[in-house]
């Protein structure tokens, strides 16, 4: 006998599993996966401004910093002042589905595609924001690989104002309605990375990003 | 793992005579607990929200069978293949194969405690294929010589600064350095090295969402990330328990488990992964496999210790529980520690095997109150005791006492006598003073504190006195 049938027989002995309460059971299991029931939610105000402020307000305190520029095509510039504010390289690594914007005219020289041990600034959109956490959810693709988000030092991400739902559950259902089926990857990430490993005294930057700085696309 | 439950007795007086240790477990007191009580505040329904999680975690493990196949088709659908395994040893001989298969070289693993349990690392190597450690307090433990960790989320919550500091100038052979972000630092630069040029990946699993049939993984420091992106296989190790029905369920965790593991509102990273690399992808494994662990579970499933199943790894009833907080996570000998340990030790190591475990609790139910799925932690110590009195385990001069003091006690005038005496020795061996230092009935009760002495007379001297 396999491990496998080992493993499932001891089970199905132990629930005194038999041909008909398995018929109830998978009925049970159909019913329970189609009805995707929520448990109870902490009040999450679901206007557009509010959510706005609460992404803020949430982002703050796991130490990410944000910014906030009307549209897309203003974020390259918002880029150059968060990096120049901080000594940083005007050089960065984003996420192919950002090739498109105008990076040179802020003097930013951008390389669309996988980050890169080397790479010191990732520049990512987002899936979706969620307000009650102050989480960005990411979606692997080839257009938004997930080791922009991970491997830099500084992890800047676009959050446009309408993609800011109230808490996983809408995002989840965000992909459903939008991807389909899961990507192979989705990242919640809220703030830099941490580690509180030695005498419980919390250090940013374990293996991830140090800084993560939020730009707000507010008109989009 | 080999379980050193036995010793419970001699670890927790060694880890109450060291003073380092007790040091490092009063800093460590107070933070994991007061965060908890602060995050949790949050939650309008915190209340509300246990209840739906103790209720997600049943409905699965009612029908776990059922629960696992849909998993493994839905997993198998997405590319992943799906492996069983009965044991330690199982795990350990699947790992090294696929090791072989793919010709693994070194492998980067985050958090596992089922790795803990099957000793993986030693097979490993064993095997010629170097696992390195990447959570930065299982990173110390492994460059201490495999040392096993004290603590389900704080692996070297035993440790302090110092200790850390000079095992990083050993091991590294750099200067000493003494300031937490610098040691975390060097630590980052060492593990990076690492990441990018491992060929397999191997992680627990927080969660097996059915619905998807994927692997939720929940981390601070990002290690998860990384071994689940970079290496070309990646390998989830994790016990049949852990299955849950959908998203939305995960979501209803995800408000529980880093409230009560580290008072956090979410943990910096939440993944969810779902099968291989798909065409076009720039990252991620080309082969992903889950092995689905018993080592215990199956036959706890539909016992009087179910409940245990629902589980979810946080750590609250250690950092909680007034026994570990004195004594540290070693003294339980094995994977598990505290009261959850306790429970876990005896039913996947044999109950003869952890004999002292079960008593190594007051029953203040701490525990089952800040537990997020709601586990009776102190009834299944206590029905784990039962378990010892009914196999005949506990030792001979406990089982005469106790069937002395059931007969004296069922014979009104035999107790009555008894009770005369004793109360009259008692008051005469205090001397005239209220409490006794040393009783020497009872050595062990009296080496932390004194036994009060009676006044003199018995409740029913005094009661028959009061009557009349």
């Amino acid at each position: 006998m396999t491990s496998r049938e080992d493993i499932l027989a001891r089970v199905r002995a132990k629930l005194n599993r038999n041909p008909d309460n398995a018929a109830t059971g998978r009925v049970a299991i159909e019913a329970t996966l189609a009805a995707r029931s929520q448990g109870p939610r902490p009040a999450v105000n679901p206007q557009k401004s509010a959510l706005v402020e609460r992404l803020i307000e949430k982002s703050l305190a796991y130490s990410s910093t944000v910014d906030q520029v009307a549209t897309a095509a203003e974020a390259p510039a918002a880029v150059a002042r968060y990096l120049t504010g901080l000594n940083l390289p005007l050089k960065a690594v984003v996420w192919p589905e950002l090739a498109r914007l105008d990076w040179s005219g802020s003097g930013l020289a951008v390389q669309a595609r996988g980050a890169q041990d080397v790479d010191l600034v990732g520049i990512t959109g987002c899936f979706c924001a969620i307000a009650e956490t102050g989480t960005l959810m990411l979606c692997g693709s080839p257009d938004t690989p997930a080791t922009v988000s991970l491997l830099p030092e500084t992890h800047i991400a676009f959050v446009p104002a309408s993609r800011i739902v109230s808490g996983m559950e809408e995002g989840f259902a965000l992909a459903r309605a939008e991807l389909g089926q899961l990507p192979r990857a989705v990242n919640f990430i809220s703030g830099p990375s941490r580690t509180g490993d030695i005498e419980q005294t919390i250090v940013l930057g374990a293996h991830g990003p140090y800084r993560v700085h939020l730009v707000l696309l507010t008109e989009e | 793992m080999e379980s050193r439950a036995r010793r419970f007795k001699s670890n927790s007086e060694a880890a109450l005579a060291n003073p380092v240790l007790q040091g490092n477990m009063r800093t460590a007191k107070g933070k994991f607990v007061d965060k908890r009580a602060i995050s949790i505040k949050e939650i309008d329904d915190f209340e509300g929200t246990r209840e739906a999680a103790k209720a997600l975690r049943n409905r699965v493990i009612e029908n776990l069978d059922l629960w696992l196949e849909k998993f493994e088709e839905i997993a198998t659908a997405r590319g992943a293949t799906v492996l069983w395994a009965k044991d330690g040893a199982e795990i350990c001989r699947h790992v090294v194969d696929i090791g072989k298969q793919h010709g693994i070289k070194k492998a980067v693993k985050s958090k596992s405690m089922l790795s803990e349990e099957a000793g993986l690392n030693l097979a490993l190597e064993a095997a010629g294929i170097q696992p390195v450690e990447t959570d930065l307090g299982e990173y110390i433990l492994q460059i201490n010589n495999n040392e096993p960790p004290s603590h389900i989320i704080a692996p070297v919550v035993h440790k302090g600064l110092d200790e850390v500091a000079d095992l990083f100038h050993k091991v590294h052979k750099t200067p000493r350095k003494t300031e937490i972000p610098a040691l975390t630092r060097e630590a980052r630069e060492v593990l990076r090295e690492h990441f990018l040029t491992a060929e397999m990946g191997i992680s627990g699993g927080n969660f097996l969402v059915a619905e998807t049939g994927s692997v939720a993984l929940v981390t601070n420091e990002g290690n998860g990330r990384m071994v689940t992106t970079l290496p070309r296989v990646h390998v989830v190790i994790t016990g049949i328990e852990k299955v849950i029905p959908t998203l939305e369920d995960l979501s209803t965790l995800m408000r529980l488990l880093p409230r009560s593991a580290t008072g956090q509102s979410i943990s910096n990273y939440v993944s969810v992964l779902t099968g291989t690399k798909a065409a076009g992808d720039l990252d991620g494994p080309e082969h992903l496999y889950f092995i689905l662990v018993d080592n215990g579970r199956a036959d706890v499933v539909g016992s009087e210790f179910q409940d245990m199943l629902r589980c979810i790894r946080c750590g609250a009833c250690m950092n909680h529980c007034p026994v570990y907080q004195t004594i540290g996570g070693h003294a339980y000998g094995w994977v598990y520690p505290g009261p959850m340990g306790s429970v876990l030790t005896p039913l996947y190591t044999g109950i003869e095997n952890a004999i002292d475990l079960p008593h190594a609790a007051t029953l203040c139910n701490q525990c089952g109150v800040v537990c997020p799925v709601k586990i009776p932690l102190p009834e299944l110590l206590r029905k784990l005791r039962e378990k010892q009195v009914e196999k005949n385990l506990r030792p001979w001069f406990e089982r005469v006492a106790f069937r002395l003091w059931a007969w004296v006690a069922s014979c009104p005038t035999l107790y009555g006598i008894g009770t005369w005496f004793a109360v009259r020795y008692l008051k005469w061996l205090a001397g005239g003073n209220q409490t006794i230092p040393i009783l020497g009935a009872a050595p062990e009760w009296t080496r932390g504190r004194d036994f009060p002495a009676p006044e003199g007379k018995t409740f029913r001297e005094l009661y028959a006195g009061r009557k009349s």
